[in-house]
């Protein structure tokens, strides 16, 4: 029987091991070394906050792996030795694969800072960099004060997490605004008002110098670039990922950020395919970075990879862009492209509204000269993924979107609707210009 | 993997969440309980108005104070940090105490209701005595313990539905939905009934009548002694039994059709009620596991064969066998409920086959032979009805259903199972509703294409324990018999991929419209 080993129990690589099962009998086992069970990554910071438990985060019941044939093994590989196709466990121990899928995920992307190899200097993307923020961070008389240096994603849950226990949280973040590189300014302002209004003392255009220990190796302080010093127990590094390939060094697989792989998800290597945070793609898709590090993309390239695995050969080809986030109160979501300031092409247009309480925005970006559609960012307003994947398929335009947004609203029911608000001011707009 | 789990939970020491200004109002609160205890333990009051008002005005200030304290100068938002923390919403020592206290009032209020001050003929002393005035006022005669009973319920989904209107201020449908069953306990079940009983006189004499309580939850709503005084009191009286029927028959199905079973269980019923507001902080205790879901679908849906059998049998029993005299006789009515019965069986069967899963199908089908058998036996052979004596079925459910299950286990246990653990796993009306959600229903939760990021928050504040993200992550909308559309799990979900909706039956469940992002082509093969 075919074995197909997979090193990595994400999303990627869980999605890939089930669409398998679904299709095939072969035998399957999924090696990780960070938890027992596939949990959901995007979860960490609800377990922290005591909104769930670990339990809560992971997806499947643990009698769900013994039902489908999934063998698990917890240990982390070593070497991966593609002449003899055999994996090398750290703690000894190998194990033979036919076909091997690695969907290894990332880690925390560091700087080489001084000092960051200091207690209390920490990520926040494994299971073990959560149970690592409850020892240094339990309660605000342990740690009355972090630094979180990287203004993203990550940082802003981390900053959450954080706030919930009443620990002072100073922000670092290169940028004018919070997330600044990707979203458009008003955006990213409204977001930054919105951090404060938490308490988080966000410091804008700073960035990280060092970071200073005491005696005994724990983080004392950090020093900006501007000289000043902010003590605290805690710093968390949230400059975002890198694809985790350090175990492949020795190996023949072709790396360059992450590994590389061709549409079909196939490494250089024949019978090694890469998914999910750690692939590369040869060739960026569309607009698409060669390395996406988000949740659904993993899952769909598990999906695809499964095809292909139980000879079907399928090409990934993700559809329209999309994605979404929670910025403490507000929620994020976008729909194909809308580039921030610096990254705005140069056919590109936007459409701002924003309601009087700092809560909601809403940017439709389209083309200058014919006016289609290119894409939305929707903040406190959800929006139907179907109703947008569809409008950008057919190349509607920027008039149409805005005639009838009504049709893509997704908020609960009773809700105040702002579409005809937004209509109003996108006519006015035109009125004036 | 267990002692990770545990270690986190032990080094992890957050602060503690309860203010000054809490404590306060906390204080107040167990003041106005504290006078209650008082009552029950003898102290005889001697303003009894004075003091029963202060009590239930303690009561529902310190809450709403409580509340107010806590979530007033928060952030429009959810606000669950801290729930797995805490002793009293996550097992601790303060959740079995207030289990044990409430399970003990229970006892008295069903078996021991001389232990609260319940005297014959409103000779009443303790605690019912102190509500004797508020009766009087209202009903004209003095309290009982269900009057006492009511009157706390009452206040609880008052003073606990602010708190959840504040808790959830941001949320529109939340806070509608928690003002309807507000006014419904007020009104329908506290007010209107003791006012009904009021019109009483010697020529008019309604039974105690809570127009939303449907049967199968009320289900002595068809006893002799009621029907008996429904026909007694002429026209108003066979206008309400009437409704009564009409209400299961015609009503709920055409309701339930327009928008799913929500309209009922988290709009308008009061242990729904209850479940929403006092039983809020609560919810995520539900048990979300597969085999809880197994064992939800036996035995609710034994409980709702039990009570029709109770109720055939009891009806039957009353009935006389002249049909000379009146024209709906014992075996009239057995044919009226045979009919009734096959054709809900038969329609759903050749309608909806597919959509039914397995077991429920084979279910169905057990329960509906035992059924027909029962009634074939006592028609063919015309022994004691249904093996069983009526009035011991009709004792029995009122015991184990009726006061165990849904008051002592249903309420009781809050701390411990979750707030609807009676809706889940007890209530008959629940199973009818949720039966005609399933099958016949413009209502589901729609999922956001591929938004899902299978955090589980859906799942976890789920109170019927359906593991909602399992459909989310599939890009599946959710259709589930349990669902009472309570719209947490779109509230707490935070990547907006849920939503409320009722909409046309077609591609209600539709699994194949998955957006998952990859191109149309892949998902064709996936769906296959
Ligand atoms: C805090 C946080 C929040 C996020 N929020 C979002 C969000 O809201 N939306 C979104 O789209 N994305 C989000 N992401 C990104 C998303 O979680 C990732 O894109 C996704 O988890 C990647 O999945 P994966 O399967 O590729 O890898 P991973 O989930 O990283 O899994 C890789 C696994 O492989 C194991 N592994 C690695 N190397 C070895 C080895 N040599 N031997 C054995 N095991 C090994 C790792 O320990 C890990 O368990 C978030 C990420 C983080 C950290
Ligand atoms: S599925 Fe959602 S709406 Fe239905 S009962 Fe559960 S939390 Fe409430
Ligand atoms: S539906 Fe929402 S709350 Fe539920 S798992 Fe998905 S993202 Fe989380």
């Amino acid at each position: 029987m075919e074995h197909v080993v997979i090193i990595g129990n994400g999303i990627a690589g869980v999605t890939a091991a089930r669409h398998i099962r679904k299709r095939s009998d072969k035998k399957i086992t999924i090696i990780s070394a960070e938890a027992d069970h596939f949990f959901s990554r995007t979860a960490l910071m609800y377990v922290y906050m005591g909104h769930m438990r670990w339990r809560d985060i992971e997806p499947y019941e643990a009698s769900f792996w013994k039902k489908n044939r999934i063998e698990l093994i917890k240990a982390y590989v070593e070497t991966v030795d593609t002449r003899n196709k055999t994996l090398h466990f750290k703690d000894g121990g190998s194990i033979n694969y036919n076909k091997l899928i690695i969907a290894t995920g990332s880690v925390t992307n560091t700087f080489g800072w001084e000092g960051q190899e200091l207690n209390g200097v920490q990520g926040l993307v494994t299971k073990q960099d959560l149970e690592k923020l409850e020892k240094n961070a339990p309660n605000n008389k342990e740690c009355p004060r972090a630094v979180i240096v990287g203004g993203g994603l990550i940082g802003v849950e981390m900053a959450e997490m954080l706030r919930t226990r009443d620990i002072e949280v100073t922000m670092l973040v290169r940028e004018p605004a919070f997330w600044a590189a990707v979203l458009p300014k008003p955006e990213a302002e409204m977001i930054s008002q919105h951090i404060i209004s938490h308490g988080v003392d966000l410091r804008l255009t700073t960035e990280l110098e060092k970071i200073v220990g005491d005696a005994h190796g724990n983080v004392k302080a950090v020093i900006t670039k501007a000289g000043e010093e902010i003590p605290c127990c805690v710093v968390g590094i949230t400059t975002g990922v890198t694809p985790q390939i350090s175990f492949l060094e020795k190996s023949k697989i072709e790396t360059g950020k992450g590994i590389l792989v061709n549409r079909h998800l196939e490494t250089n290597v024949e019978n090694v395919y890469a998914i999910g945070d750690c692939a590369q793609q040869r060739e960026p898709i569309g607009q698409r970075p060669p390395v996406e590090a988000v949740w659904y993309t993993g899952r769909m390239m598990g999906e695809t990879v499964a095809q292909t695995i139980c000879g079907n050969p399928f090409e990934y080809n993700p559809g329209n862009w999309f994605n979404s986030a929670k910025f403490f109160d507000i929620e994020y979501q976008t729909y194909g492209w809308v580039f921030s300031d610096k990254k705005r092409k140069e056919y590109e247009a936007q459409f701002h509204w924003e309601c009087t309480k700092d809560l909601r925005c809403v940017t439709i970006s389209y083309h200058k000269e014919n006016n289609q559609f290119l894409g939305i960012n929707t903040f406190g307003i959800r929006m139907r993924h179907e109703v947008f994947d569809r409008w950008l398929n057919e190349k509607r335009s920027a008039d149409f979107v805005i005639q009838n947004l009504k049709q893509a609203n997704f908020d609960p029911e009773f809700y105040k609707k702002y579409e005809s608000e937004i209509q109003n001011q996108f006519i006015h707009q035109f009125e004036n210009a | 993997m267990s002692t990770i789990q545990r270690n986190m939970s032990l080094t992890g020491e957050p602060p503690k969440t309860i203010n000054t200004q809490q404590k306060l109002a906390s204080a107040i609160g167990l003041f106005g309980l504290a006078l209650l205890l008082l009552a029950l333990l003898n102290v005889n009051f001697p303003n009894k108005s004075l003091w029963l008002t202060a009590s239930l005005v303690a009561i529902g200030a310190g809450t709403v104070w409580f509340s107010i304290a806590a979530y007033a100068h928060k952030h429009e938002g959810i606000k669950n940090d801290g729930v797995y923390f805490k002793s009293l919403t996550s097992k601790g020592f303060w959740a079995w105490i207030l289990g044990i206290s409430l399970t003990l009032f229970y006892v008295l209020l069903y078996w021991f209701p001389q232990y609260l001050g319940l005297g014959n003929n409103g000779d009443n002393t303790d605690l019912v005595a102190l509500f004797d005035p508020l009766s009087r006022f209202l009903n004209g005669g003095p309290a009982s313990q269900w009057f006492v009973y009511g009157t706390l319920y009452t206040l609880a989904i008052l003073a606990f539905g602010i708190k959840f209107i504040l808790k959830y201020c941001h949320n529109k449908y939340e806070k509608l939905r928690t003002y309807s069953v507000m006014f419904f306990q007020l009104g329908f079940a506290f007010l209107i009934p003791e006012l009904m009983f009021r019109l009483n006189n010697d020529s008019l004499s309604l039974p105690y009548y809570d127009l939303k309580n449907i049967w199968p939850l009320n289900y002595y709503n068809f006893e002799q002694y009621r029907v008996d005084q429904f026909i007694s009191a002429g026209d108003i009286g066979v206008a309400l039994l009437i409704f009564g029927v009409v209400s299961i028959l015609i009503i709920t199905p055409i309701l339930t059709y327009k928008y799913g079973k929500r309209w009922y269980c988290s709009w308008v019923c009061g242990c729904g009620g209850l479940a929403e507001t006092a039983g809020d902080p609560f919810r995520h205790l539900s048990d979300k596991r597969l085999i809880a879901w197994k064992v939800e679908r036996w035995v609710v849906h034994s409980v709702l064969v039990f009570v029709v059998l109770m109720t055939t049998a009891v009806v039957h029993s009353y009935l006389g066998d002249d049909s000379s005299k009146y024209w709906l006789t014992k075996d009239v009515f057995l044919i009226c409920v045979a009919v009734i019965l096959t054709l809900v069986f038969s329609g759903t069967f050749i309608f909806k086959r597919e959509a039914l899963q397995k077991d429920a199908q084979l279910a169905a089908i057990g329960y509906f032979v035992i059924i027909m058998s029962l009634i074939g036996l006592h028609y063919f052979a015309a022994t004691k009805l249904f093996l069983f004596n009526a009035e011991t079925l009709r004792q029995s459910y009122g015991f184990l259903i009726g006061a165990v299950f849904s008051g002592v286990i249903g309420v009781g246990f809050y701390p411990i199972f979750g707030s609807r653990v009676w809706c889940r796993f007890g209530c008959p009306m629940a199973a009818i509703l949720g039966f005609q959600q399933r099958l016949f229903s413009r209502f589901r939760i729609t999922t956001n294409g591929g938004q899902c990021i299978s955090c589980g928050n859906c799942s976890t504040y789920c109170e019927m324990g359906i593991d909602v993200r399992a459909y989310a992550q599939k890009g599946e909308n959710i259709v589930r018999a349990s669902c009472v559309g309570c719209g947490i799990c779109s509230a707490v979900c935070p990547r907006g991929v849920l939503k409320l909706e009722n909409g046309p039956l077609q591609k209600r469940i539709d699994s194949n419209e998955i957006l998952l992002g990859n191109d149309v082509d892949l998902m064709n093969y996936v769906n296959e």
